[in-house]
């Protein structure tokens, strides 16, 4: 089923050519939201709660309201809506989703909470009106560590629920007590993998214009999911959602945190709804720290029954998710990914899990590139490497011997996924050849030399991507589909209109939908436009996240594409006077089979389509087709990281020194983007590995909000990648591909830390916690000497 | 309460009101339309406000407009020449995927276009480390480092 598209021309699947969407921005003419201006529109700015957990007492406006230029102060009793913000997860289900009002009410549960909304003539006016504001609060007990959160007698976050927990997640197979019972060793990991804040370079920011002559309401927002955003924006304020409209301009950024619908969404349209004109809030970087949801923020806990040779036959894995104080749109969904890629690319049988999940006074966590699924395979990785080390196999052969066979796919996991298709030694020995493995000692002899700590550290994996087959969605609870839409239009000129489901902020779909254009219609690359992100035009789409775009989205297009082709021959054939059987598709034309001079090419089709002047029986006018597309199964891409790091001993600075990345993404439709998302990929990985945690007191204060407390990796902190693929294309959809925009990140965490443990193990250092910064390992080395 | 000042703004002399307080990037962006340039953050951090004052880079989000009068200011928007040709280290961050979102390209190129002033030989690890005020989430730096070695051969070819 899978096409061969290594040899397609320029412009077409496979080719490496520049993004078209590249000129705007590289001239500024890129337009995000904060770059739109509506008549009379005024800004917003919010007063957020100080303290991780108090009773708000009494909200005093009046100093607010008498700064001039401040035309309204919103709070929870004022704020025209209907309901909270709404969660997709397991909506009516065994998941406890307390109420979270746009504007916090009686109670805040975190710092950032926002208790108040300033509406002024402009941004400074805003804020100053926001410190005049004077909220009285009552402080109350806090909890920001979810194991702590948990025990007895805790904090509680919400008084009506008699614990912090917010749901478990089991799974146990049935042969797993006995298989542990009977595994020869046993041994236990504990690995924390810490919050983080998704930071992309454009801060979240909407525009709510509401037009009380017709009630039509417009959201401009900075957003991955557009339409659902439009569906909770029509019950949360009460409307119909045939009269919301959600615009998504340029998107700078998303990385999951703006796959997600959140207060000042509803507010904006709610306080324009209230003071009558449009009304804008764009959300300053120390604010998106707090106000923006975070993600990872896991403990696990592994146990692992293996053979002397290194064999897993049995796992066990007891984690804690911190949910953060309240369910946003997935938030209880993030770790049924991470339950689904306990096993990783093993061949695991036996296995028992159980993903507690706990309410903390802290931002809510949501999906973070890679949503779950990092954490199951850091966790791993660091578990394969502890595995390696206690039995004294070399860490790529210990991984080698617990692989799933080629020959073993379609694969069912123990968790009930159905691999598609890999080569995962195929991925390992070419890292392997590519990184000099073999030769790695002669290196960290070299560097000892010059009085460094030197390591190699390795990180296979496989994602589970694709988000998602609606049947499997809807057995997770998840109140919402996984299918995408896309509509092909072609015009009477021959040019073509794609309208994507899809919602990029960076990953060139423009580019690629053009590419299968070209290759599956003919149509040449620049005379396609791609359009999305306008709820008012397009049918309903589901958004760009989980490494979703082309494997779902990309198949919509696909399907529409032969749509149309299909209808177009149907027309060749009755233009040429010959049966449909007879006709054969060139690539840019149908023609009569062996007759190159009998042949319409698509765009004579095209306008013969919407002249109309002579059409088949039972064929409409104009080729243009739409598609659903609900994917079959998830993909699964994988592949091998390794990285090599040096550690100044002095300082306790790690730097990584090489790094190889070996990904299998499928069929790769442009080589250069796909490099660039595994370039950007790793790099936040290494930024999880190295440098990034936000931080929390033990009061509750958030520590790192701004960029000068959370580091986000620069250029001179990373390294130059060396990338290579294989190719094993996946047989659950036409085109072969499997996604790419979250591999990198999945793959990168574990093999720099790995490396940094084996750098230190001459120091009997077995394990590390990220992020590694300077001080913690300079403490770690400290630790091991003495 | 406004001040009354005059900046050079891309060869453009602009008169206006501003409130002493006035951001340099918010004057750009809110009274001048100039929206090429970005804010990505609050302490002087993420580079994506980086502007040109009197052939200088500095951060527009750190400087007030009231400190510009009378000066010369370049931005994203007067990189490509009047014909619509691209600047060549425009040229070069398309050429070698230098973007993705795009957020942080107009700050990122400002940068670049000081760093090979200043540096117009410099290897990979001193365009890194002149780069290290201006952060990218998206592209792990690899390309857009390439693009500033491009944008740098190309210029001292011409």
């Amino acid at each position: 089923m899978a096409v061969d598209y290594t040899t397609q021309a320029a412009g077409g699947i496979g080719d490496a050519v520049l993004r078209k969407e590249d000129r705007k921005f590289v001239t500024g003419e890129g337009r995000y939201v904060d770059d739109l201006k509506l008549p009379a529109m005024l800004h917003a700015a919010f007063v957020r709660s100080p303290f991780g957990h108090a009773r708000i007492t009494s909200i005093d406006a009046a100093a607010a309201l008498a700064l001039p230029g401040v035309h309204a102060v919103l709070t929870n009793e004022s704020l025209p809506v209907e309901t909270g913000v709404l969660s997709a997860s397991n909506p009516g289900g065994d998941v406890r989703h307390p109420e979270q009002a746009i504007l916090a009410k009686e109670f805040a549960r975190y710092v950032g909470e926002p208790v108040a909304m300033v509406i002024a003539d402009d941004r400074y006016l805003a804020r100053d009106g926001a410190d005049l504001v004077h909220v009285e609060y009552d402080p109350l007990p806090v909890v920001v560590d979810a194991e702590k959160a948990l025990e007895d007698g805790a904090p509680l976050v919400h008084a009506e629920y008699d614990s912090n927990l917010v749901k478990t997640l089991e799974h146990v197979t049935d042969g797993f007590d006995d298989a542990m019972a009977k595994a020869p060793k046993v041994l236990k990991l504990r690995v924390d993998n810490q919050r983080l804040t998704p930071t992309a370079m454009e801060t979240r920011g909407c525009i709510g214009d509401w037009q009380e002559a017709t009630g039509e309401v417009t959201l401009y927002t900075s957003t991955q999911v557009a339409h659902f955003v439009r569906t909770f924006v029509s019950i949360v304020c009460g409307t119909s959602e045939a009269k919301v409209r959600v615009v998504t301009p340029d998107v700078g950024g998303g990385f999951g945190a703006k796959l997600n619908t959140y207060r000042e969404e509803f507010a904006v349209c709610a306080a324009s709804h209230a003071v009558g004109r449009p009304v804008k809030w764009i959300e300053d970087r120390t604010e998106a720290g707090v106000a923006t949801i975070h993600g990872r923020a896991q403990v696990q806990y592994y146990e692992v029954g293996v053979t002397d040779e290194g064999k897993i036959v049995a796992l066990k894995f007891d984690a804690i998710q911190n949910n953060g104080a309240y369910n946003q749109l997935l938030t209880p969904s993030i770790s049924h990914l991470t339950l689904f890629m306990v096993p990783g690319l093993y061949d695991i049988q036996d296995i028992s899990i159980r993903i507690r999940q706990a309410f903390t006074n802290t931002t809510p966590t949501d999906a973070y590139r890679g949503a779950g699924r990092p954490e199951a395979t850091h966790g791993i990785e660091r578990l394969m490497d502890a595995i390696a080390d206690e039995l004294g196999i070399d860490a790529a052969e210990v991984r080698r011997r617990n692989f799933i066979q080629p020959e073993q796919f379609p694969y069912t996991s123990a968790t009930g996924l159905s691999y598609d298709s890999g080569s995962y030694d195929a991925n390992l020995d070419l890292a392997l050849e590519l990184s000099d493995y073999a030769t790695f000692e002669a290196r960290r002899a070299e560097s000892e030399k010059n009085g460094k700590y030197r390591g190699i550290g390795l990180s296979t994996y496989v994602e589970v991507c694709g988000l998602a087959p609606s049947a499997v969605t809807a057995a997770l609870g998840i109140g919402a589909p996984g299918w995408e839409h896309s509509t092909v239009r072609l015009h009477p000129t021959g040019k073509a209109t794609v309208i994507t489901g899809t919602s990029p902020h960076g990953q060139g779909h423009a580019t690629s939908w053009s590419q299968i254009t070209q290759t599956e219609l003919g149509i040449p690359f620049e005379d396609v436009e791609v359009i999305h992100g306008d709820t008012a035009f397009q049918p309903y789409g589901l958004g760009t996240y989980g490494s979703r775009s082309l494997a779902v989205g990309g198949i919509a297009l696909y399907r529409s594409l032969g749509k149309v082709r299909e209808k177009a021959r149907e027309l060749a054939a009755h233009l040429l006077e010959c049966s449909v059987d007879d006709m054969e598709w060139t690539g840019t034309a149908w023609q009569v089979k062996g007759s190159p001079d009998r042949s319409k090419t698509i765009q004579e089709l095209a306008y013969a389509g919407w002249t109309s002047a002579s059409l088949p029986e039972g064929i409409e006018p104009v080729l243009e087709a739409t598609t659903f597309h609900d994917p079959p199964n998830f993909t699964f891409p994988s592949g091998t990281h390794v990285c090599e790091v040096e550690i100044d001993p002095e300082t306790g600075r790690v730097t990584v020194v090489n790094y190889t990345a070996v990904d299998d993404c499928g069929n790769v439709i442009n080589p250069l983007i796909v490099d660039g998302q595994v370039h950007g990929g790793i790099i936040q990985g290494l930024g999880q590995a190295l440098f990034e945690e936000t931080v929390y007191g033990a009061d509750g204060q958030m520590l790192t909000p701004t960029l000068v407390e959370y580091l986000v990796p620069s250029a001179a902190d990373v390294p130059s990648m060396t990338l290579a693929r294989t190719v094993t294309p996946s047989p659950s959809n036409p085109l072969g591909v499997k996604g790419i925009g979250e591999a990198g990140t999945i793959g990168a965490s574990a093999a720099i830390v790995n490396a940094a443990v084996d750098a230190l193990s001459g120091l009997g250092v077995r394990h590390i916690d990220m992020p590694m910064q300077p001080a913690r390992i300079w403490n770690v080395m400290q630790e091991a000497k003495s | 309460m406004g001040e009354t000042i005059t900046v050079t703004v891309n060869g453009t002399a602009h008169t206006a009101e501003v409130e002493p307080r006035t951001l340099l990037v918010h004057f750009l962006r809110e009274q001048l339309n100039l929206t090429g340039t970005h804010i990505g953050c609050d302490t002087s951090t993420c580079g994506c406000c980086t502007v040109h004052l009197d052939g200088e880079t500095i951060l527009s989000c750190s400087t007030l407009a009231i400190q510009c009068d009378g000066r010369e200011v370049r931005t994203v928007e007067g990189l490509q020449a009047a014909d619509g040709t691209l600047h060549p280290i425009q040229q070069a961050f398309h050429e070698n995927h230098g973007l993705q979102c795009g957020y942080c390209t107009p700050g990122m190129m400002m940068a670049a276009v000081g760093i090979i002033e200043q540096q117009p030989n410099a290897s990979d690890d001193e365009i890194r480390e002149a780069l290290e005020g201006n952060l990218c989430r998206c592209t792990g730096y690899q390309n857009i480092v390439a693009s500033i070695r491009t944008a740098s051969e190309q210029m001292a070819r011409s």
